[in-house]
């Protein structure tokens, strides 16, 4: 940090200051060739004292006499983007228009994911599967978000989204295998229930840890912008998930490297049985965008209307402009946090049964579905009973099936096994071979 | 922070004295690691840079010097930390997003390369280099697969304390999913760096900030763009017959110190460069002790569940029998690294200790009860 004497005195020379105000130390930071130097002749040199400026590293700034602090919140809250009211009438008409066959493939997705989570919890309950997560009062998010995407886009969800993996033809069957871990799923077992991931959807693995898919889906957006793809990434979180630093860092990142990402934060009240009131002191997560550089905005998360409308504005965006966008879905959990947690142990019975039921998404839907004449109460039990019927027999199915063959152990930690690990399986076998009444049933050598 | 501090101004802990034809071509460790990454850029567009300083700075140690100027702002990233000294205080919460961000590019096919200023840094995002990269292609059975790699100094410099100084080499290699590379010469350095950035699988690639303008001969077949070393493969730097001392990294160059004055001493030390931590060459390690009977391992990190642990557990396992003498593991100080010269000495180990070390390993030839 160096004061340059002749550009000092030049500028004191031409601005009339008076000795309330510090003079201003030129911070002239050492530039390399290829940056925009700081040029101080671009003071400006106008003598009212309310309006000096000066070229600070990161541009023209103001000066002003008062002392004003930003204050910690807005008198107002950011509003929230909404299409249908609560009883599934357009507050307007200026929204893109979804067709019946959309409608009516989102809607069925919305009642498919709740109908899964249903029955997939109350096999955990009935000690089939060891874990599970629903997904109840957030299928809106789930389902209309992936609706305005494309398949090329790539998707980096937490672990409450198997909602876009449906969408795009995951089966019921294929849901049951991986959380039955049996020789089907095509994560070879390795990972706890809910954990899917499917290269052929475009859907990256599910990972317990918390926030760190948030910068992959940065590097990943940068990925495609250098390749020029014609689309984008989105990423997944939750309320609780933006505490973490990964999602700042992301933010910040993506913000600088405009790489096209849409952040989508389901915020649903609870992370756990944190309420956002003990996750964090702004306005949401919404206005953390902006502090980064990031165009945002807040939408009503059980509409899936605003959420089809915003997050294909977002992608758009995100594309043509090759910038990341931010937006908050406020929604609320229906469910437990998982099967191992009992959320009527922090949260009063009642709150959870009216959003379950006054605030289900997926009959604000559906009535506006119906007022369109695509749907009908034949339609909807057709539709739930034959949805249940597969799913129980999707996991009578995966139930019986093998577990993953002792391979599976050794293999993809590297892209080749390596000796030591052939070495290892083998001996394995051979164990298995020799002492077979030690090892359970289920263990095919 | 001491980043402010550029060791341009620091010598290396020793010079290396070599006595080789004058004919032979030299190059530093620098320019070793600054020629492969401009190779396999040149060579494999997607390959790119990621980390701080790495572009306009022309690389905090300038080993990416002039990369950004051939290749251009799309393959050589300055993370948002950038050129301004002052804004360094800000590196550790970026440290955890610009991993990430690399974990990301390399999911989605791209090569990324990300520096860590040290591996000491590295810590703030070592979520991302374990559960992101190490684990995915296990977690995701294969479809997920990270050609990333790591790499920056490693270990204690001179004079930059105990959260600038430890060695990760232990806690790397006990990842399964990773592979850890350390090279000591300029061939290892082109060659191993080649290899990390063609591998599919996340390398850690260890290298050491005084050894960076150290000079070594390098031959055609190492200048050639298609060089490249296999990885899990140790190199016997000096063939010995009386004692085996493994090393890595600079402690390469202390034993090989050491041999020589062992060889004034009539003692025949056989001195292996390990260049792979993870996955670590046994069978050479193993084939070397059945030859000489005896082993001194030497790192400059943390005794406790190191480098040399594993060497000695793997010896036992497969080569007990023509052991003649215990193991003898020299390591660093069981402390954090203390800034003081004198004391920074005392905690690193030196060419004396691996002599005695080798010297106690030949002729002691009962244990050392029975001598109580």
């Amino acid at each position: 940090m160096w004061i340059s004497k002749t550009i000092f005195n030049h500028f004191k020379s031409r601005l009339n200051f008076t000795p309330n105000y510090a003079p201003l130390s030129l911070l002239s930071p050492r530039r390399f060739a290829s940056t925009i130097a700081q040029n101080p002749s671009t003071f400006n040199s106008i003598h009212d004292a309310n309006q000096q400026v000066i070229d600070f590293p990161g541009g023209t700034v103001k000066f002003i006499p008062e002392m004003r602090f930003i204050s910690e919140t807005s008198p107002k809250r950011i509003p929230c983007y909404r299409v249908l009211d609560d009883d599934g009438q357009p507050l307007a008409n200026n929204f893109v228009q979804v067709s019946e066959e959309v409608a009516v493939r989102m809607y069925s997705n919305m009642v498919t994911l709740q109908i899964m989570d249903t029955i997939f919890y109350e096999a955990q309950r009935q000690g089939r599967i060891s874990f599970y997560a629903t997904t109840i009062g957030e299928e809106a998010i789930n389902i209309a978000s992936a609706a305005a995407l494309t398949r090329e886009d790539v998707i980096f969800p937490q672990y409450r989204e198997p909602g876009p993996l449906l969408w795009r033809g995951f089966t019921l069957q294929e849901i049951a295998h991986q959380c039955f871990s049996n020789k089907y799923d095509n994560g070879k077992g390795r990972q706890m229930p809910i954990h899917y991931g499917s290269n052929k959807h475009n859907y990256f693995t599910v990972a317990s840890t918390v926030a760190t898919q948030v910068p992959h889906a940065v590097g990943a957006a940068y990925s495609l912008k250098m390749d020029k793809k014609d689309a984008c990434s989105i990423t997944y979180f939750g309320d609780g998930g933006s505490s973490e630093g990964d999602f700042h860092a992301a933010l910040n990142f993506a913000a600088v490297m405009e790489a096209p990402v849409i952040f989508l934060c389901r915020n649903n009240g609870w992370a756990i049985s944190t309420p956002t009131s003990d996750q964090f002191r702004s306005d949401g997560v919404v206005v953390k965008g902006q502090a980064y550089g990031v165009r945002s905005i807040r939408v009503d998360g059980n509409d899936a209307l605003a959420i089809y409308n915003a997050v294909q504005a977002a992608r758009e965006m995100a594309i043509s402009e090759e910038r990341p966008v931010l937006i908050e879905a406020l929604t609320y959990r229906v469910g437990h946090h998982s099967t191992s947690d009992d959320s009527t142990k922090y949260r009063p019975a009642n709150e959870i049964e009216w959003w379950r039921l006054a605030r289900d998404p997926v009959a604000r839907f559906r009535k506006w579905i119906e007022r369109n004449g695509w749907w009908n109460d034949m339609a909807e039990s057709e539709l739930r009973n034959s949805l249940r019927q597969q799913l129980l027999h999707s996991i009578q199915v995966a139930e019986n099936i093998e577990k993953p063959p002792i391979e599976d152990i050794f293999n993809d930690v590297y892209d080749v096994p390596p000796s030591n690990l052939r070495e290892q399986e083998q001996w394995v076998k051979d164990t298995i071979k020799k002492h077979p009444l030690d090892y359970p049933e289920n263990i095919s050598a | 922070m001491l980043r402010a501090i550029r060791h341009k101004n620091i010598l290396p802990a020793f010079s290396a004295f070599r006595a080789f034809s004058s004919s032979a071509k030299e190059m530093t460790v620098r320019e070793a690691l600054n020629s492969a990454l401009d190779e396999e850029m040149s060579a494999d567009p997607k390959v790119f840079l990621m980390g701080e300083e790495v572009g306009e700075y022309q690389g905090a140690y300038k080993i990416t010097k002039g990369l950004l100027d051939k290749y251009g702002p799309e393959r050589v990233l300055d993370t948002p930390i950038t050129e301004e000294m002052a804004l360094i205080c800000l590196l550790n919460i970026l440290q955890a997003g610009f991993t990430g961000i690399g974990v990301g590019a390399a999911y989605y096919g791209l090569r990324p390369v990300v520096e860590f200023m040290t591996f000491n840094f590295s810590m703030q995002a070592i979520d991302h280099i374990i559960n992101s990269a190490a684990k995915s292609n296990y977690m995701s059975a294969g479809q997920i697969s990270v050609p990333i790699v790591f790499r920056g100094p490693n270990g204690a410099a001179a004079g930059v304390g105990a959260q600038h100084s430890q060695c990760y080499a232990a806690w790397y290699a006990s990842c399964p999913g990773l592979k850890v590379l350390s090279p000591y010469s300029s061939e290892d350095a082109r060659g191993l760096l080649k290899a990390a950035i063609r591998d599919p699988d996340p390398v850690v690639f260890l290298e050491n900030e005084l050894l960076y303008g150290e000079s070594f001969p390098v031959s055609a077949e190492v200048l050639d763009s298609s060089f490249c070393l296999p990885i899990g493969k140790a190199k016997i730097e000096r063939e010995g017959k009386d004692v085996t001392i493994t090393a890595f990294s600079k402690m390469v160059g202390y034993a090989l110190k050491a041999a020589e004055i062992l060889a004034k001493e009539g003692i025949s030390a056989e001195v292996i460069n390990l260049r792979s931590i993870r996955p670590l060459d046994r069978s050479t390690i193993n084939a070397s002790v059945r030859k000489t009977n005896r082993l001194v391992t030497v790192e400059e990190g943390f005794p406790q569940h190191g480098v040399g642990a594993e060497i000695c557990t793997s010896v036992i396992e497969e080569s007990f029998g023509y052991l003649d003498a215990p193991v003898e593991r020299i390591a660093g100080a069981d402390v954090p690294m203390p800034y003081a010269a004198n004391l920074e000495r005392m905690a690193v180990p030196q060419v004396e200790d691996i002599v005695r070390a080798a010297k106690r390993a030949c002729y002691r030839s009962v244990p050392l009860a029975a001598t109580a």
